[in-house]
């Protein structure tokens, strides 16, 4: 591979249409990951994250408008032939879902349906070949009794058992890139923290990159080195990890920090950011949080801050220098 | 949804599945099933029981059930009973290639519509709209009496009356389906758009149709006596169940003529009405037993 990163994404803009002109639910963003590194995007629901990733992987409904760059291993994804693209999906790029129930197809065993992604992307595979490799492939995600377990559907299987196997599928064909779209948010919090273990160790064992998209800050922190705060359709902090939780220079993912329950402190009331995100539909002419923001200013409903350096972090808000170097302002 | 893999489960004992599966059926599920099995058995053997030949004329006409002619024997001294039970031979089978040519019609088309979508769809549902304006009866005969009088033609008429139910059934499902997780995962996965469609969609489409096909068996057997009723399907001599009728509406007073085949299609009727009920209940889990 070249110094060029995993995936570079300019500019990816994604729009739908609606009932008077088209809607914007990606608004432009920029997002660099390199190989075998973690990123983790975080946002509330309609931030616009998901939406993003399935843009580049053109997984969004034919209605939608695509623009801006996402190269991959430098190869351009946005616009890439259908035909062309398929060769990379399941192949290069592991997909992993929210629900692992409803992403699998309940009509087939799970054997069968980690044999179709591999045969999908080797022809020459022979049926044997491609069950044991299966089988492997159940016994790597730690599924007891794989043998058994390949010939069950996904109702047979626990909850945590699914996804497990959902990133088996995932790894079948050994892909560079893995993106994972809220992993853990359909299961119980005792499994996600083995999910997410498993997911850390497969990753660096195998040198996969990952995109980890989730709403939960306690996911990406003990799993991403970088991270790209969401919101309205926009990257409003980018950071490392350390940066992020310890340096926040943005209103919104202080909200988001403060919002975490902490172990140290005795909390009776959970903190929560007012309000809720803006409708697509309407969004505010300014900066999108600012009508959540406690510091909004006359100004902020005028400007929409595009993404700067301010002090460690690439911040979206006109106000980040007065936030700047304040630390961690909960806990 | 667990019920199609509960079916489809399993390298070994199938068919003991299907039985544990059809034993959850309600009581009068079972009496369909009954009936039904007693017209199969009763269409592939019947030319072997020792019944008299349904085309044989004897002298004693019109002579009420007895125990010689435990049905009676109509206007040409045929015995009733025997015809009844070759008429089985006629309707059924004709029901049996409209019902599955319909299936088949109906849900590639409806499939094609829902999956492809754009002008395929409008062209094909436009079709199937127009062919369901119609009063079912109307255009059915309209067809036979266009194509000329005789089972295979009344057939063929019955499939231009039936596919679009089935069409608009499988492209309701295809349209619902299409939207579930697994299809965008399995797109994810790199899937091609035909491997989408018959390996993640249409195999969890078909209960309705099935459901729908299972009921709609009795329905199409009663079309097929309509048509031969009004003279536009089975020709005479042949004992057709419609056919009959017909001929025992015009000697009124001697009832047993149309009362061996008129019970013939009441059960038919009743048995798939009762089966298809039975599989409502068993598919779907969500509403009231």
């Amino acid at each position: 591979m070249t110094g060029s990163p995993l995936l570079e994404i300019r500019d990816l803009r994604a729009a739908f249409p609606g009932p008077s002109g088209p809607v914007e639910a990606v608004r432009g963003i920029d997002l660099t990951l390199e190989a075998s590194e973690v990123l983790g995007i975080v946002g509330e629901s309609g931030s616009g994250k998901s939406v993003a990733m399935m843009a580049l992987l053109q997984l969004l409904p034919s209605t939608a408008t695509i623009s801006g760059s996402a190269r991959f291993k430098g190869q351009e994804l946005i616009g890439m032939p259908r035909r062309e693209i398929r060769q990379i999906l399941g192949k290069d790029i592991g997909c992993i879902f929210q629900d692992p129930l409803s992403a699998f197809n309940p009509v087939l065993t799970i054997g069968a349906q980690i044999i179709e992604a591999i045969r999908l992307h080797d022809r020459k595979i022979s049926k044997r070949a491609a069950l044991s490799r299966a089988v492997e492939l159940l016994a790597s995600v730690s599924i007891p009794q794989p043998q058994q377990r390949a010939r069950q559907y996904p109702h047979e299987f626990s909850g945590g058992m699914r996804q497990r196997a959902m990133i088996a599928m995932a790894l079948a064909n050994e892909p560079s890139l893995l993106i994972a779209d809220e992993p853990t948010t359909a299961l119980d919090v005792t499994v996600q923290a083995q999910i997410l273990d498993l997911m850390r160790k497969l990753a660096q064992e195998r040198g996969i990159g990952m995109v980890l998209i989730t709403h939960d800050l306690g996911v990406v922190a003990g799993m991403a080195r970088d991270i790209a705060v969401m919101y309205g359709g926009r990257v409003v902090e980018t950071g490392t990890a350390e940066q992020i939780f310890y340096d926040t220079n943005h209103p919104y993912t202080q909200g988001l920090i403060a919002a975490m329950p902490s172990l140290d402190q005795k909390t009776d009331m959970l903190v929560s950011i007012e309000g809720t995100p803006p409708s697509i539909f309407s969004r505010p002419p300014g900066c999108s949080f600012a009508p959540r923001c406690h510091m909004a200013q006359p100004m902020c409903g005028e400007t929409d801050p595009e993404l700067r350096q301010v002090n460690t972090t690439l911040t979206a808000c006109l106000r980040a220098e007065e936030l700047a170097g304040q630390g961690r302002v909960t806990a | 949804m667990s019920v199609a893999s509960d079916i489809a489960k399993g390298d070994s004992g199938k068919v003991g599945q299907l039985f544990n599966f059809l034993n959850r059926l309600p009581i009068t599920g079972k009496i369909g099933i009954v009936i039904l099995l007693f017209w199969t058995v009763t269409v592939l053997t019947v030319q072997f029981w020792p019944i008299a030949d349904p085309l044989m004329m004897a002298a004693r006409r019109l002579q009420p059930p007895s125990g010689a002619n435990w049905l009676g024997t109509d206007a040409l001294g045929r015995d009733v009973f025997a015809r009844t039970l070759h008429g089985a031979a006629y309707t059924i089978p004709v029901a049996v290639v409209v019902v599955v040519s319909a299936v088949v019609i109906g849900s590639v088309a409806g499939a094609a519509a829902g999956y492809l979508g754009g002008w395929t769809d409008s062209i094909i549902m436009r079709a199937a709209d127009v062919t369901l304006s119609f009063p079912p009866i109307l255009l059915a005969m309209t067809v036979a009496a266009t194509l000329g009088p005789g089972l295979p033609n009344a057939a063929v008429a019955m499939i231009i009356v039936w596919w679009p139910i089935y069409a608009r059934l499988m492209r309701a499902q295809v349209l619902e389906i299409r939207t579930r997780e697994h299809v965008e995962a399995a797109i994810a996965g790199g899937a091609g758009k035909t491997r989408v469609l018959v390996v993640h969609i249409l195999p969890l489409c078909w209960t309705p149709t099935l459901i729908n096909a299972t009921m709609d068996f009795g329905q199409v057997a009663l079309l097929a006596a309509s048509l031969s009723f009004i003279g536009l399907g089975a020709v005479p001599p042949s004992p057709e169940w419609g056919a009959m009728i017909s001929e025992g509406a015009s000697k009124f007073y001697s009832w047993w003529i149309a009362f061996g085949p008129g019970m013939a299609i009441l059960s038919v009727v009743l048995a798939t009405s009762f089966l298809g009920d039975g599989l409502r209940d068993l598919f779907d889990r969500r509403g009231p037993k």
